[in-house]
């Protein structure tokens, strides 16, 4: 029962992609892209990821946020292109390609509602699964992984998050400087 | 009111000084209880973020700026990011192991309490002042920069700059 | 059939790069394929009636060991979106640093970036 509405709403999050690449506004792609993260947000609450749930809710709102200030400031917001046809036939051929080797590699998965923790009882998440309550004392086992068990990944997605904003300001700051010195 | 111009109607404004609070609070409700429910310092410090976006979208810019500013933001980021890693570095005063769980891990009275995990509180509240001023400084970095055009060619003023002169 | 419709989005994200001339709209395609990766990652985790590895009052250990979904996808995913968020501004960035510079979005009329 499960599986046929999140194929449901995986052919939506499919739809909305379409429609965010193809169409000519740019304002309504954006909105479109923001439905299919909304999709994506409604898949995680119901395969049983609540704290992804929240976070992809509320991470869409602000990136919704920041696009259309980026975009809609500007004068243009609707495009026009002409198609270079041999170059849209080579990227295609090239996702084709692509596409078969997928299909080869995704067969050789476990099947949907097997993780591959079950089969393996060496994998770690055994471990978080059994122990964490007693070793770390936080009852969700996800809190427990990203700060105690592997706190090593949190402090490198602080830096990266640093880094990031260390960038944009650095990008958006070289031409006032320039002005300056002429 | 001196700044009814700048910003939205007094509708959204008088709105938003009601919710701006409650919204504070949620996030701060979706960290400290991290260790228990669903949340964690990621979701409560974009909520941070997005409470002081409201408050820039509906009041203006300028309003902002005046009031909080952009180098209180980073301050605080920067304060986060160095609160986690005193917190990791403590680790190897008390036991010898980097970001090992020094606390006591177990409340007396059984798990289930808002103290029961140790430096687990502490890594969120760190977490969640670092993902809220960062992304408020990046909101603050792509709107706040907007270009004016003269002569066809576009410049970039920031507010930052006008105060300086 | 979940994993392939995940793998499509996957590969409409790459058709978003590398055919659109817009630069928004490659900023879109990288969204879209973030967007498939981390649903994948949580999908591979997913145990049939499975419940969220969050510890319930009262429940033994064995029996939420035996019910409960991968919990190590979810904590690498959770820090990954926040991760996407700021990338997505460093490139909203270099996006309109490029419209300052030369006045259009369009990749093709950027006559300093060809190679």
């Amino acid at each position: 029962m499960i599986e046929i509405i999140i194929i449901v709403l995986l052919i939506f999050m499919l739809i909305g992609s379409i429609i965010c690449l193809e169409t000519k506004d740019l304002l309504s792609s954006i909105i479109s892209i923001t439905s299919v993260g909304y999709f994506g947000s409604v898949i995680f609450l119901l395969i049983g990821a609540p704290d992804i749930a929240i976070t992809q809710m509320v991470v869409e709102v602000l990136s919704l946020i920041i696009l259309i200030r980026a975009t809609i400031r500007m004068d243009l917001t609707t495009i026009e292109e002409d198609r270079d046809f041999f170059g849209l036939i080579g990227t295609l051929a090239l996702i084709f390609v692509f596409f078969i080797l997928g299909m080869e590699a995704i067969r050789y998965l476990p099947k949907f509602g097997t993780p591959s923790f079950t089969l393996n009882l060496q994998a770690p998440s055994n471990r978080y699964l059994m122990n964490g309550l007693k070793e770390t004392g936080a009852v969700n086992i996800v809190t427990s992984i990203i700060l105690d068990y592997r706190g090593y990944d949190t402090l490198g997605e602080a830096t990266i998050l640093f880094t990031s904003i260390l960038g944009a300001l650095a990008i958006l700051r070289v031409y006032a400087r320039k002005r300056k010195e002429k | 009111m001196n700044n009814n111009e700048k910003g939205m109607s007094i509708i959204v404004k008088t709105v938003t000084r009601w919710i701006k609070g409650f919204i504070f609070l949620f996030g701060l409700s979706i960290v400290l209880f991290g260790h228990l429910t669903p949340g964690g310092g990621f979701p409560g410090g974009v909520i941070f973020a997005a409470t002081f976006i409201l408050i820039t979208l509906a009041f203006g810019k300028e309003y902002v700026l005046k009031k909080i500013g952009k180098t209180l933001a980073s301050e605080l980021d920067s304060l986060g990011a160095l609160l986690f890693l005193i917190i990791a570095t403590l680790g190897i005063y008390f036991s010898g192991i980097f970001f090992s769980n020094f606390i006591e891990k177990t409340h007396p009275t059984g798990n289930f309490k808002l103290f029961s995990s140790g430096i687990i509180p502490l890594c969120n509240i760190s977490i969640g002042m670092k993902v809220g001023s960062c992304l408020f400084m990046i909101f603050i970095i792509v709107s706040v920069v907007r270009v004016i055009f003269e002569d066809g060619k576009g410049k970039l003023i920031t507010t930052e700059k006008k105060d300086k002169k | 059939m979940i994993y392939y419709l995940c793998f499509v989005l996957f590969l409409i994200g790459l058709y978003g790069v590398t055919c659109k001339k817009n630069i928004v709209k490659i900023i879109l395609g990288l969204c879209i394929m973030e967007y498939s990766v981390n649903l994948f990652l949580i999908l591979l985790g997913y145990r049939k009636n499975g419940i969220p590895p969050i510890i319930n009052k009262g429940m033994e250990i064995n029996e939420f060991y035996n019910k409960a979904v991968d919990p190590l996808p979810q904590a690498l995913v959770l820090t990954s979106i926040v991760i996407g968020l700021g990338i997505l501004s460093l490139m909203v960035a270099i996006a309109i640093r490029l419209y300052q510079r030369y006045g259009t979005f369009d990749i093709t009329e950027m006559k300093k970036l060809k190679g």
